[in-house]
């Protein structure tokens, strides 16, 4: 382990399947402080956790917050808009601000891709950054809710492995929509992915990604344990991606008639703010098969999670697993 | 203080055996029914990882001598060590309290060797998050001194004279290959 580098998270492409289910087991143990009568653990006191958020994401934001503030950090919550950074402050000068503030921990959004790992390895300032959202890019600790929810509801249909802690295999997972940063760490852990997609939202170069492709919801929704219907981004709309949202929901949204065809066992998964109605239908959404208001809480206990292992100890117990 | 040594066995000796600890265990379990007046008020929560099958054995003792049944759990104070910061951030145990909670009752934690005393203060602290127990009592194996904090154990299998120095690794059949309690010096 380098003991010199700060571990930050970034990708989840940077994560092996121990760092992955590391931080699951953690997240799985943090998940009874929500059950506790006190909400609230001493592990970070006196540590500084900065939401540095460019763009919007208030449940992304709430959920940092909400798991710093658990573990007894500080917060200090840094909007992009109506702050210096509205009035042309650049990255490295709000970096060098942070710094001097003594944060321990930076949770970034923004809307470029990149901008994270910008901010972990240009020098400015010596805290550990999570990536909360750049852009198309990566959300690495959505991904890890997803994948903490998936174990969590489908331990039964999940094939054992003889080595570590239980992992995501024989999994088949479909991913609708057109944002796919999860791919890979469900990958990591062993699931089958298939990415369901109209040809015009499909990504290029599928070929390099440990996935399926498929054009047809009606086809793959019989063979999966879990379907997650992400939301369809209001600028595609009237980017010439699809002719209208009422074809896209012919197609591809999630109706109660297709989500009958699903095994019984099935979960229907949403990252929220949904579209009711468009990707995913009401009655479906708010269906015992679905568990989207389960990875809203998964979600604070796997940021919980990543915060201690990163910030908890003299250095990161992520170790070699992050880069 | 509770992983297995790497065997150089002669600098090691066995300072209680199988047959010491099942005792010492009975006396303790005896010693509980006495001072508490019986045993339905109480609940065991064993310090991971020796501390949990030490409690288990201890209930199951308990219920042999009072023939009631004992609430067992565990208690995990990783988040709660006053030393955190000293060491990489470490894996976390099981927290499990059972049904019957904690509040109002008589909370015995039970843990296998008292050294400075840093892990019962937190496991203190762990215990008041999850409720408020009518009292707290500490049961512990081994008491080998060198507190560091005003803490006291209230029930002691084996009161074990050590150096600062010197090692005790408490082995049980549920977690090692044995039953046995060996004081010696780790090799560095």
């Amino acid at each position: 382990m380098n003991t010199q580098m700060k571990a930050h998270l970034l990708s989840t492409t940077d994560l092996n399947r121990e760092a992955a289910l590391q931080i699951l087991d953690t997240a799985e143990e943090l998940a009874r402080v929500s059950d506790m009568p006190i909400k609230k653990m001493p592990t970070l006191r006196g540590r500084t956790v900065v939401n540095l958020f460019f763009e919007d994401s208030t449940r992304t934001r709430i959920s940092f917050e909400a798991a710093a503030k658990r573990l007894s950090a500080d917060v200090i919550n840094f909007s992009g808009k109506g702050s210096s950074v509205s009035k042309g402050e650049s990255l490295k000068d709000t970096a060098l601000t942070l710094a001097a503030m003594g944060a321990d921990a930076v949770v970034i959004r923004h809307s470029m891709s990149g901008a994270p790992h910008r901010l972990a390895h240009a020098d400015w300032m010596d805290a550990h950054v999570i990536n909360a959202g750049d852009g198309t890019h990566e959300h690495p600790t959505q991904a890890l809710l997803d994948a903490f929810t998936l174990r969590q509801h489908l331990s039964d249909h999940i094939t054992d492995r003889a080595e570590g802690s239980t992992g995501l295999d024989g999994l088949h997972v479909a991913i609708v929509g057109d944002v796919l940063p999860n791919v890979h760490l469900l990958n990591t852990l062993g699931a089958k992915v298939t990415v369901v997609a109209p040809p015009t939202l499909m990504p290029l170069h599928t070929d390099n990604w440990p996935c399926e492709g498929s054009y047809s919801l009606d086809e793959v929704l019989p063979n999966v344990d879990a379907v997650m219907m992400l939301r369809v981004q209001h600028e595609r709309m009237d980017g010439g991606f699809f002719p209208s949202t009422r074809e896209y929901s012919q197609r591809y949204g999630l109706t109660v008639q297709r989500a009958a065809t699903m095994p019984d066992h099935a979960i229907v998964m949403h990252p929220g703010p949904m579209n009711r109605g468009l990707e995913i239908e009401s009655r479906v959404a708010d269906s015992p098969r679905s568990v989207i208001v389960d990875q809203v809480r998964n979600g604070v206990s796997v940021r919980m999670a990543v915060l201690y292992l990163l910030l908890g100890g003299s250095e990161s117990a992520l170790g070699d697993g992050v880069a | 203080m509770t992983a297995v040594p790497a065997r150089p066995a002669d600098s090691f000796r066995e300072v209680l055996d199988a047959s010491d600890i099942s005792r010492a265990l009975t006396r303790i379990a005896h010693e509980i029914v006495e001072r508490n007046k019986g045993c339905e008020n109480i609940v065991l929560l064993g310090i991971p990882s020796r501390g949990v099958p030490l409690a288990r054995r201890i209930a199951a003792k308990l219920s042999e001598i009072d023939n009631s049944h004992v609430p067992v759990g565990s208690i995990d104070i990783t988040m709660y060590r006053d030393d955190l910061r000293l060491k990489p951030a470490r894996a976390l145990a099981h927290t499990e309290v059972p049904p019957e909670g904690i509040d109002g009752r008589v909370v015995i934690l039970v843990d296998d060797v008292l050294f400075s005393g840093r892990t019962i203060r937190a496991a203190m602290d762990a215990v008041s998050d999850l409720g408020r127990p009518q009292a707290i009592q500490l049961a512990t194996l081994v008491d080998r001194g060198h507190r560091e904090l005003p803490i006291r154990a209230d029930y002691v299998g084996k009161n074990l004279p050590t150096a600062q120095s010197e090692a005790v690794h408490v082995k049980l059949t549920e977690l090692d290959d044995q039953d046995s309690v060996v004081l010696g010096v780790d090799a560095q």
